[in-house]
């Protein structure tokens, strides 16, 4: 199948020493959704801003709808439809001045552009605000109209950086149908950047968690998932030495995957449920105590645990610096 | 071709933009109102001191308000850039293929349009108070023409700073260190014949007295052709020059992210 994004060790340093991208290599299918998942700062956005030729990299190369992006950035840009993580669009002016703006932009004019802008504004459900003010818009049309904007020239590649973040959750699901409704009908190519393991996992039909400006695994969610083989026990520990706990647990034959974080303990078994005695009597046994037991299912957060070595709590990153 | 389309559809936004709120012009006016009444008060025995010619210093000091207007004007510019880049606007402005040149000279040439209507008000304004056009409808089109070709350089610098420093304060600061004193080492407030001879010296270098004593010759005196059009040229050539650098800044800024 023909490549739509093929990515290849790409390498950004961001002064005095911050790497952003670790030759991050990525090649996304022709006509499917590929979902780049991660915290803030883990070089999402550093790399759709190399992707869609508004930054470069220091080393490496990438094609965009088949288009070399740093020899041929005009022509990339042709090609790309791009959905920042800001709105995009000029809150002075009204939707379709906005619509009108990018068209022009585009080389898109007269007659055509006009019929364009209605159906997009018909299409994503602005029409009645048309002559509007953006600013006066509320989130969610601000959010389609965004959308609108990067599709008005039919884009081959459809970039889509954290499209939801802010979005209430009504909002939000609209927002989900449109994707998925641009993927199936439209066969665009989506590259879409997220730190909602949900929504990576509704949406995408590959997905790659990135840590720290690397891809450390790859794959359809469901193969992701089917790879942790079993459930995630979670243990928060009552007060006890780190190394009493993980000499209890070092004894239990079912479980695998031990890694203990803070107060919290987690370990993988094939089942569970057959686990937990175990895990709690060689708790007891070495004195620890033992302030709840859950049991989790295989989700994205697992996997996201367990390859990139943490736990994943976008809540609390959204306040780091986006270095990337 | 389509660099003129695009120039003309960015520099709509602003259009647009004022049309909704035409109140701003009012706000833009109070500070060219000040100082034209405040020094035409101020400086008004200048025109007793031996050797001023000129006749009444309105007619002297309108030509220099109308320059010093166009300039500071200009030179909040960048300020829509820097919105631009915060707001998300730019970054996508700048993934479309859009003609580099067509953001910074649209945004100039709304700055110019804005400037044609602000000066051609004070204008009006100095005429009630009494200044005698000599050079009649052509020479103050001439006056309003340099200003807003000297604005358009200012306005490049204007926008190139913006995308280079991206800070409001930055901006500020240079726009209030740099208009004073440009206006002062020139003829706008005072006969070139009276000042120091350092700062006529100056002044031979300064833009705003190129416009100055241009558009002072146009309006107000009988016109110097030779004068005028040298320093138009002059004018382009800067302003062309200011337009360069701020399409550049735009990789540059690029190369930041």
């Amino acid at each position: 199948m023909e490549l739509a994004i093929d990515a290849h060790e790409l390498t950004k340093t961001y002064p005095p020493d911050v790497r952003a991208l670790d030759r991050l290599s990525l090649s996304v299918q022709a006509g499917t959704i590929f979902g780049l998942l991660g915290p803030n700062g883990a070089g999402k956005s550093t790399t759709v801003r190399i992707l869609t030729t508004l930054s470069r990299p220091d080393s490496g190369s990438a094609r965009v709808a088949g288009i070399d992006v740093l020899e041929d950035p005009v022509g990339a840009r042709r090609a790309i439809g791009v959905v920042g993580q800001k709105h995009g669009a000029d809150p002075e002016a009204t939707g379709r001045e906005n619509l009108v703006l990018q068209g022009e932009f585009h080389g898109i004019t007269g007659a055509e552009l006009r019929r364009r802008v209605l159906a997009a504004l018909e299409r994503f459900g602005l029409a009645d605000a048309a002559d509007r003010q953006a600013k006066t818009y509320s989130g969610g049309m601000q959010r389609r109209l965004d959308v609108a904007m990067g599709l008005l020239h039919r884009p081959q590649v459809l970039f889509l950086d954290e499209p939801t973040t802010s979005l209430d959750p009504e909002a939000r699901t609209e927002m989900w149908q449109e994707i998925e409704r641009l993927a199936r009908e439209e066969q665009m190519t989506i590259l879409l950047t997220t730190h909602y393991l949900e929504e990576a996992d509704r949406l995408a039909s590959r997905l790659a968690i990135v840590d720290r400006g690397r891809i450390v695994v790859e794959g359809s969610p469901q193969q992701l998932k089917s790879d942790l083989q079993g459930d995630t026990i979670q243990v928060e520990l009552g007060a006890c030495k780190d190394a009493d706990a993980r000499a209890a647990l070092a004894r239990v034959s079912d479980i695998t995957d031990l890694s203990l974080e803070g107060r919290t303990l987690r370990a993988r078994a094939r089942d569970g449920g057959a686990a937990i005695p175990a895990v709690l009597t060689a708790l007891d046994t070495h004195g620890v105590k033992v302030a709840s037991v859950t049991l989790a299912r295989p989700s994205l957060d697992e996997v996201y645990l367990r390859h990139a070595g943490r736990a994943f709590h976008p809540a609390e990153d959204a306040y780091a610096k986006e270095a990337a | 071709m389509i660099a003129v389309r695009q120039t003309w559809q960015v520099s709509l936004r602003g259009v647009r933009a004022l049309i909704r709120q035409p109140g701003y012009l009012g706000i833009t006016l109070t500070q060219p109102i000040i100082w034209l009444l405040l020094f035409g008060a101020l400086f008004k025995a200048v025109t007793r001191i031996p050797g001023f010619h000129g006749g009444s210093y309105i007619n002297f000091l309108t030509p220099g308000i109308v320059v010093m207007l166009a300039i500071s004007s200009a030179g909040w510019t960048g300020m829509g850039f820097i919105e631009d880049i915060n707001s998300g606007v730019m970054d996508r402005q700048l993934v479309s293929p859009v003609w580099r040149g067509a953001l910074n000279a649209g945004s100039v040439l709304y700055a110019m349009i804005t400037i044609a209507i602000q000066t051609t008000l004070i204008v009006l304004l100095a005429w009630a108070l009494g200044a005698d056009y000599k050079g009649g409808l052509g020479g103050v089109l001439i006056l309003v023409a340099l200003g807003g070709l000297l604005g358009a350089a200012f306005a490049s610098l204007s926008n190139g700073l913006a995308v280079l420093t991206r800070q409001r304060e930055t901006l500020i600061g240079a726009v209030s260190a740099v208009i004073l004193p440009l206006v002062f080492l020139s003829s706008a407030l005072m006969q070139q014949n009276l000042v120091p001879g350092w700062i006529r010296t100056v002044s031979r270098y300064n833009p705003v007295n190129w416009a100055v004593e241009a558009g002072r010759s146009a309006a107000m005196q009988k016109i110097d052709w030779g004068l005028v059009a040298s320093r138009f040229a002059l004018l382009a050539a800067l302003a062309a020059l200011c337009a360069v650098f701020a399409t550049r800044a735009f990789a540059s800024y690029q190369r930041s992210l």
